[in-house]
């Protein structure tokens, strides 16, 4: 029983990391139309941000700077590898994304000279709790609240606000919202900023309860969150969210199997089976709209 | 009938190129005193087999994606099984115990060059032939098994439009690399352990009895394996079927009105190109000596995509030279900024180990947004036409003299 508790309890937390990458991706997908491959390694460089700083500064100036950094970068990503293709095919520019994803991943490798960094111990997040008789990580506790809070705050962002008005406007119909006034380059870099802070928090969760940061530590999170993003229907962010609650329990239940199965090996490759098998049966996700082609 | 031409003096070129090859190679041994460069030592040749090797794979992704227009990202999974199907198949059976230690043994005590080295003999040139026949085998069969397995998740997948379709070949991918490291399959893929002692590119150098070597093969072995394979790619594409490609490229409704079966030849070609990235990837285990799941991921995929990007998509004569133009900087020409450098008494600044790769990195990010159309665009570099040429110019010359 304490162990399915604790099994369910990090599966909770996983997937409420998974949730706030998820975001990003559902956000930018919506609107540009592009699996941005480089969310993942934003992810992973707000990590690595989160170690320098906090070995540096104190705790409540460090993570506040890694986030406002973290926003830095990824909007300049937008405005330096985004924007200029904004004409072109889309293929063009899921390959500037992979550029970005491969420059990302190799400036981090020259940074720390490519070995795994370990997270430092945030007092309030990394000590210890006793929940109905596991111990366990007080990041695990918070993680599903700050998401809901945070999911709550987005979601009143996009209903209420003027720039959610003009996403979601944007999301309906670019060429058109371009056409009625709507400021897409500013639409854009919103959206951008938006997911890029939630990946700088989520990165903080998530590897505060990992073994170590590696320059390659962003690519599968990143994906993860992608599909979890495609499950709940590409563009929604309550399906995001459920998505990436979902695919954290079932990792963490695969990882959790008896070591004589030895089937951890596929708590990745589970994903991915999940990504093809939604896509094939019902491709709109769990709450995306039906889209009909036009000739 | 100038076509015929043009091709008949293409494929002259071709077998230049590979001479040339073969002499480069063995240069060191008819003269001694070569610089350092042509020793078989020498990055040269490194940079030479690896880059054959990848202008394969580059060329068959680069039928998918700049010809067909199929946005696919599972090449690393399909060189995998090619990488693995020619590994398990030509280990020698003497081997399997040392290469499989950990579970035991092989699950399948068989391997094509024992096999045919029974039929032709194990020895001298019954045992050479046995070899190259084994692996010649050997690799038909992997790209054999890639093109089934392409075809397996192709029936699902070719239905996804663009970016759905890479996501999940991308998939189809990390699902694979997971199997084969399961230890459960330890008795066939050796689980997470690589699979090695299977014949490399140095085993096609030929040694004479007393084991000197008399003629060097490494290179012209991959070299002529990957001219042969994209031939047959390139003469794919200009039939019938890649000018179906081609149409559903440009406009997939266009072509689907003017009778071009959609999902066919979508099939035909993402089989077809899984099928040399499993040559392919049996050449890469050729290239690094051993298969091991964990060297296949999404990274080495993207690597491809950008050599194609950097050649021109839809260009196979800008994959070749993208590739061999990364691969030289990757390996070779850029190395210095790996180390400290001094220009007289200044130390060079940033220069340590992985800068290399981020000066690279940032240079294909300038390729992607400032010349997307890469080294060749949608052009071809014309063998037959340039001969033809250069032949036109000094007739010409001769009729003025």
């Amino acid at each position: 029983m304490e162990y399915v508790i604790s099994v369910m309890l990090s599966g909770i937390s996983v997937g409420g990391q998974y949730a706030l990458i998820a975001i990003g991706y559902t956000l930018v997908y919506g609107i540009l139309r592009l699996i941005n491959f480089a969310h993942g390694d934003v992810f992973m460089v707000a990590g690595l941000m989160g170690i320098y700083f906090t070995a540096t500064l104190p705790i409540g100036v460090a993570l506040p700077l890694v986030i406002i950094l973290t926003v830095v970068l990824g909007f300049t990503i937008e405005r330096a590898a985004y924007k200029p293709l904004r004409s072109a095919p889309r293929m063009s520019v899921m390959i500037s994304a992979i550029g970005v994803s491969y420059l990302l991943q190799n400036t981090a490798t020259y940074v720390t000279g490519g070995q795994p960094m370990t997270y430092p111990d945030l007092r309030l997040l990394s000590n210890t709790v006793n929940v109905a008789g596991t111990q366990t990580k007080w990041v695990v506790i918070v993680t599903p609240f700050l998401v809901l809070i945070l999911v709550f705050a987005l979601t009143l962002l996009i209903n209420k606000t003027k720039v959610g008005m003009a996403m979601r406007a944007v999301s309906k119909d670019f060429e058109t919202s371009r056409l009625m006034g709507v400021r897409i380059n500013r639409v854009i870099s919103a959206t951008f900023i938006v997911g890029s802070a939630l990946a700088a928090v989520g990165s903080i969760l998530f590897f505060t309860n990992y073994p170590a940061i590696t320059p390659t530590a962003g690519a599968m999170p990143g994906l993860k969150a992608f599909v979890a993003a495609v499950f709940g229907g590409i563009g929604s962010i309550p399906g995001a969210v459920i998505g990436a609650f979902l695919i954290g329990i079932c990792e963490t239940i695969i990882k959790g199997l008896p070591s004589s199965w030895d089937v951890s090996v596929f708590s990745d490759a589970f994903t991915f089976a999940l990504l093809i098998i939604i896509l094939i049966f019902k491709p709109q996700g769990l709450f995306g709209e039906a889209a009909t082609d036009k000739v | 009938m100038e076509k015929k031409k043009r091709s008949f003096s293409a494929l002259i070129c071709v077998a230049v190129l590979l001479l040339f090859v073969v002499f480069l190679e063995n240069l060191s041994a008819i003269f001694p005193q070569v610089p350092q460069v042509f020793m078989p030592t020498s990055p040269l040749f490194t940079v030479l087999k690896k880059a054959a090797v990848y202008s394969l794979v580059a060329v068959s992704m680069n039928l998918l994606n700049g010809f067909t227009g199929l946005f696919s990202l599972g090449q690393a999974g399909f060189m995998l099984l090619g990488a693995y199907t020619y590994a398990i198949l030509t280990v020698p059976t003497a081997m399997k115990d040392q290469v499989y230690y950990l579970f035991e043994g092989c699950a399948f005590d068989f391997s094509l060059v024992d096999m045919f080295g029974g039929i032709f003999g194990s020895e001298g040139a019954g045992g050479a032939f046995s070899m190259v026949l084994g692996c010649l085998v050997a690799l038909i069969l992997a790209g054999a098994v890639a093109g089934f397995f392409a075809y397996l998740i192709g029936i699902p997948v070719l239905r996804l439009k663009s970016d759905y379709l890479a996501i999940a070949t991308l998939g189809f991918a990390e699902i694979l690399r997971a199997i084969f490291q399961w230890q459960k399959l330890g008795k066939i893929t050796n689980g997470a352990n690589m699979i090695k002692g299977f014949p490399t590119f140095s085993s096609f150098n030929i040694t004479n009895s007393s084991g000197v070597e008399v003629l060097r093969l490494s290179t012209f072995v991959p070299f002529l394996i990957s001219s042969i394979c994209i031939t047959v790619i390139v003469l794919l594409i200009n039939s019938s079927y890649g000018r179906a490609f081609k149409s559903i490229r440009d406009d997939e409704v266009a072509a689907e009105a003017m009778g071009v079966s959609l999902f066919k030849h979508k099939m035909l070609s993402f089989v077809i190109s899984s099928f040399f990235a499993g040559v392919g990837g049996a050449l890469f285990a050729m290239y690094v000596a051993n298969a091991q799941a964990k060297a296949f991921t999404s990274v080495m995929t993207y690597e491809i995509l950008l050599i194609v990007v950097i050649g021109g998509i839809g260009s196979v004569s800008g994959s070749v030279l993208a590739t061999f133009l990364y691969v030289a900087c990757s390996e070779w020409w850029l190395r210095f900024l790996d180390s400290e450098q001094y220009i007289g008494s200044f130390k060079v600044p940033l220069l340590r180990n992985g800068f290399r790769m981020v000066v690279f990195s940032v240079v294909i990010m300038i390729i992607v947004l400032f010349f997307s159309q890469g080294i060749m665009g949608n052009h071809e570099i014309n063998l037959g036409a340039l001969i033809d040429k250069i032949t036109r110019r000094s007739k010409r010359s001769e009729r003025k003299q």
